[in-house]
């Protein structure tokens, strides 16, 4: 899904931004808490985390706005910590666009053009080309008022990508547009990042959209970042429970790893059942396993005698969603697990129904051992 | 456009009660603003005359048709005329119109910043700053215009303190001074000039201020080019709230000022009880409102035009 360089297979020695053990607090909450991050050059980089994850300090104390507590902030090798925001080669959208209500759109877009007393001429050119960079030509002299929501969105990401920053922020840009401009709005942004080489740092809640635009995400809780990588690896390779559900919908089998052998250990659960898992933990440990509910196959009749991992239930939920459709079975003891199925054919939603017998099962690749 | 809209243009759906509340404000306006003018008007048109009242003509209703016309005829613009002819008036109401700027001007410098460092103080601290702002106006205003006599007068408060402090030998002349009109002018008026523009800058989006530092604009200079033209009609408001009633102000140049150059509130006080003069103080009463329509328009004009642009 994402376009460019994906950073994280041959990513840079030297990262553009870095956190070194940053905390701010306030009061007695710390919002950051002796956090360490890399952004390199040319990633576009998301935020992801559930409301007072501190996402939304980070970017604030990357812009300028907050001072750490502790450790050190640095941009290009040099401890920004203590430069005020005036002064930073960084950029931000903000969530709410702050448009300057008094201005034009052109007065917005120049505004920061303004402030390096950048010459008239000079000045108008670059705002030209903003405006066709983000598809508002001829709408230099309306007010901000006088604009849709999704147009103010755009004279916001104008304004902040004037400037040419080193780093644009982007605090839950696209929260207040709706559905489909918004998912128009991030290939957009994607599009944007790509040909213009800039590193892109994005705040959100929404998993999708991180997902869908970053190269990285960093998944935040509690001030902290529990796991930065690629999308497919926070989704595929999640290092606790807390990401594996935070991103995602996630079935957790908690129990105790029986035996192991060549990769694959043999899981027994608290009622007895036997899972099939390929992982390399040691035996006797407490784990979990996380599996995705498209990584269950549900058969209507019993599943063929060489499935792994079979488990028998009933249909006690169906959500029909267009595209897939999700159903809720209960096994036999009662435990409730998830399970999604493409509906390839247009029939496919209308083949089981509530309290309908069915087996599912899942292949050992299918689930990951959690250990955390 | 649809059904509703056009009942409420013929107003055939309006009931009795909801126009008397429409109608309130401009009741209140006609009884107590238009009627008085009108009056007052009326009586600059007339003659002083010894009599009771003390002018010429009044309407005699008992003599009909031919009263009416006696009246209508008795009426001249003779005192208008007395007033621009007279230095004394011309001088009067310059004299009301540089204290005014003035006194306004410094209530500007004082009250801005004032209301800004309120409006930027902290949540919970704010209506504590609003009650002292408006604290003065529990004790009788010419209580506290007597309380500045004391405090400006030769063996007063302030020269006391400049002696002990050692700033003058003398105690300085501060009574019957213009120093001590726009003292007491400035103290009377500043919760005037303070309130509006405290509610301009509280509503303030402080995302804006933000937005203006990431665009590398400093702190100072943000003042000037965001913050200022969106609290400008706050400050306006604050402005005219204090320049209108300065230039009518009699109480603080007549307790605090001295009797070289009096402003027009008290020429207009010495027409009308010294000389007796009713016509004449009603004339400079005319005057006096005519010459404040003039900030008042240019006020609603631009205001206006503002609200324009923007639709």
């Amino acid at each position: 899904m994402t376009s460019g360089p994906a950073p994280s297979s041959d990513l840079p020695a030297e990262p553009l931004v870095r956190f070194e053990s940053v905390s701010k607090r306030f009061g007695n909450v710390a919002a950051v808490d002796r956090l360490s991050l890399d952004i390199y050059s040319n990633e576009f980089f998301a935020l992801l985390g559930p409301s007072g994850c501190g996402k939304t300090t980070l970017l604030r104390l990357l812009a300028g706005f907050e001072r750490p507590d502790e450790g050190r902030i640095m941009l290009g090798g040099r401890d920004i910590a203590a430069t005020p925001p005036h002064r930073r080669p960084v950029n931000m959208m903000f969530q709410n666009y702050a448009l300057f209500p008094h201005l034009t759109v052109a007065g917005n877009v120049a505004f920061g053009l303004r402030q390096d007393g950048l010459a008239k001429a000079a000045i108008a050119a670059r705002v030209e080309e903003m405006l066709a960079l983000v598809k508002l030509e001829g709408l230099g002299h309306r007010r901000p008022d006088q604009l849709s929501g999704g147009q103010r969105q755009r004279v916001a990401l104008a304004r902040s990508l004037a400037k040419r920053p080193q780093v644009l922020l982007l605090d839950e840009p696209m929260a207040a547009l709706d559905r489909k401009l918004r998912e128009q709005t991030q290939f957009e942004l994607m599009e944007l990042q790509a040909r213009l080489g800039l590193t892109f740092v994005i705040v959100t809640h929404d998993q999708s959209e991180a997902m869908t635009v970053a190269h990285r995400i960093a998944v935040m809780d509690r001030g902290r970042v529990v796991q930065a990588a690629t999308p497919a690896e926070i989704y595929e390779r999640p290092q606790s429970r807390w990401v594996a559900e935070f991103v995602g919908d996630v079935n957790l089998i908690e129990g105790i790893v029986l035996k192991t052998d060549a990769g694959e250990a043999v899981i027994g659960d608290k009622r007895g059942r036997r899972y099939r898992v390929a992982a390399d933990v040691a035996a006797g440990a407490q784990i979990s396993i996380a599996l995705r509910p498209e990584k269950i196959r549900i058969h209507a009749g019993p599943a063929p005698p060489d499935a792994p991992n079979t488990m028998r239930g009933k249909v006690c939920d169906v959500g029909y969603l267009g595209s897939v459709s999700t159903y809720k079975v209960q096994l036999d003891d009662g435990v409730v697990v998830k399970a999604t199925v493409a509906n390839v054919a247009r029939t496919s939603g209308e083949i089981l129904r509530t309290n309908d017998n069915v087996w599912l099962s899942w292949p050992p690749d299918a689930a990951i051992v959690l250990t955390a | 456009m649809t059904k509703r809209s056009s009942q409420m243009d013929s107003g055939s759906g309006v009931s009795l009660g909801a126009r008397l509340i429409v109608a309130a404000p401009y009741l209140w306006l006609l009884g107590f603003f238009l009627v008085p003018f009108l009056i007052v008007l009326k009586i600059s048109l007339s003659e002083s005359a010894i009599a009771q009242p003390p002018y010429l003509p009044v309407l005699d209703l008992t003599a009909g048709l031919r009263g009416l016309r006696d009246f209508v005829s008795g009426l001249s613009f003779t005192n208008y005329f007395t007033i621009a002819g007279d230095d004394l008036y011309l001088f009067s109401y310059l004299k009301s119109l540089e204290v005014a700027a003035v006194s306004t001007t410094i209530l500007l410098v004082c009250g801005v910043p004032l209301a800004y460092a309120m409006a930027r103080a902290p949540r919970a601290a704010q209506p504590l700053l609003v009650t002292l702002v408006m604290l003065p106006f529990w004790t009788s205003f010419l209580i506290r215009v007597y309380a500045w006599i004391n405090i400006l007068q030769r063996d007063g408060l302030l020269n006391q303190a400049l002696i002990r402090l050692g700033l003058v030998e003398e105690p300085t002349t501060w009574l019957a001074t213009d120093t001590a009109v726009y003292i007491g002018l400035v103290y009377s008026y500043l919760p005037f000039m303070v309130l509006p523009a405290y509610a301009s800058f509280e509503k303030f989006d402080e995302s804006l201020l933000e937005a203006a530092a990431d665009l590398g604009c400093p702190r100072w200079r943000t003042f000037f080019v965001i913050t200022l033209p969106l609290a400008w009609r706050g400050l306006a408001a604050g402005a005219l709230l204090c320049f209108v009633p300065i230039v009518g102000e009699f109480v603080v140049p007549d307790l605090l000022g001295g009797s070289e150059a009096t402003m027009i509130g008290q020429t207009l006080w010495t027409e009308f009880f010294a000389n007796r003069d009713w016509p004449a103080a009603s004339a400079v009463a005319v005057a006096l409102l005519v010459l404040l329509l003039a900030p008042i328009a240019i006020y609603q004009h631009l205001q206006t035009r503002e609200i324009k642009v923007r639709q």
